[in-house]
């Protein structure tokens, strides 16, 4: 889970992701790779169950299995926190590359890397050994620009791409307003792909559901009544292969009366 | 422009502004991503060389990289102005 920009949505996406992934039965890792920064814990709901962290596992400090989070609501999903260590550097490419493999190695299916923003060091080691990339930008110009930059790095900056290979890229749309997009103050999801140029995998609409799931600690996906549990739930089940029509893309009708009388 | 001109005339959309600028700057930036990291710096070497005998602007050097199947090709596109004045040493 990759953007460029920050605050975009990547780290409530990633434990959306990785919540959705589980509760179809997959085992599924998510590792938060923003060192010194460390918050996919909060999101998930666990941090105060953090004893060791991704840092501490690369330098033989603890063992995957007492670094990992279990969580609490979820059966076959795991947390594996980062460090707040403020050594940009403790997140080597070797020591990273093991930590994937033991995962691989411990039968999980999914190991979903939760990138920070920028362009530095623990963003090079989120997208490194990926297999699947997906960008999530919001429709705003900065977050278009950036993720365009990211879309470069991808291509050319992984150890797919070094081999001759590629990443197979997905979009993901967070923070969209039909109703700014109809009166011409937001980017249209049309004029984002254009743009990028990148397959679409959701369109996360915004939603106050993603506030209070922050402030409770629980992954939005949980919350099946809000638009953007559901449309997380969309997304998973399109990575997954299946084909689900977008939902919450257009301004939603007010009413009966409305429909009746027109408007 | 008449009166009904002026009170039909609409503010373009920021939407459609935003995407305007967007596809400008990023075609630009995707040009120069192609080529390897020191491309930046050697087309500044470049330019200083040539200023040392020709004065030109930093937008008369062309620098064009592309990638082959057998070899990457990098293209060099400088052009003098009209009455290139050489500079006295």
């Amino acid at each position: 889970m990759t953007s460029g920009k920050g605050g975009v949505g990547k780290t409530t996406s990633s434990a959306a992701f990785a919540t959705g992934l589980a509760l179809r039965g997959y085992k599924t890792a998510v590792i938060d790779f923003d060192v010194g920064l460390r918050n996919l814990d909060l999101i998930m709901g666990c941090e105060r169950r953090v004893v060791y962290d991704f840092v501490n596992v690369i330098n033989g400090e603890a063992n995957l299995r007492q670094a990992l989070i279990k969580d609490k609501r979820t059966d076959n999903l795991y947390i594996l926190p980062a460090s707040q260590t403020r050594d940009k550097d403790a997140l080597t490419q070797e020591g990273v590359g093991k930590v994937l493999e033991d995962l691989k190695a411990d039968s999980f299916d999914f190991i979903i890397c939760d990138s920070p923003a920028g362009i530095e060091r623990g963003a090079a080691m989120a997208m490194y050994y990926a297999d699947d990339a997906v960008i999530v930008t919001n429709p705003e110009v900065s977050s278009v620009r950036d993720s365009d930059r990211i879309l470069g790095l991808l291509q050319s900056r992984t150890q797919k791409a070094e081999q001759g290979g590629t990443i197979r890229e997905h979009l993901l749309i967070t923070r969209y307003n039909p109703e700014r997009v109809e009166s011409g103050d937001m980017l249209g999801l049309e004029d984002v792909l254009d743009i990028l140029a990148v397959p679409l995998i959701g369109v996360i609409p915004e939603s106050g559901g993603v506030l209070q799931a922050s402030n409770s600690g629980n992954p939005v996906i949980l919350d099946t009544e809000s638009t953007a549990g559901q449309a997380y739930d969309d997304f998973v089940r399109r990575f997954l292969g299946e084909t689900v029509p977008h939902r919450f893309l257009e301004v939603e009708k007010k009413g009966i009366f409305k429909r009746l009388f027109g408007g | 422009m008449g009166l009904f001109d002026y009170f039909s005339k609409k503010k373009p959309k920021s939407a459609q502004l935003a995407k305007e600028r967007l596809q400008i700057i990023i075609a630009h930036e995707r040009v120069n991503r192609t080529g390897p990291d020191y491309l930046p710096q050697m087309r500044r070497d470049i330019m200083s060389v040539i200023n040392k005998y020709v004065p030109i602007d930093e937008d008369q050097v062309n620098v064009q990289f592309e990638k082959g199947d057998d070899c990457d090709i990098l293209e060099l596109n400088i052009s003098l102005p009209e009455q290139a004045k050489a500079v006295r040493h």
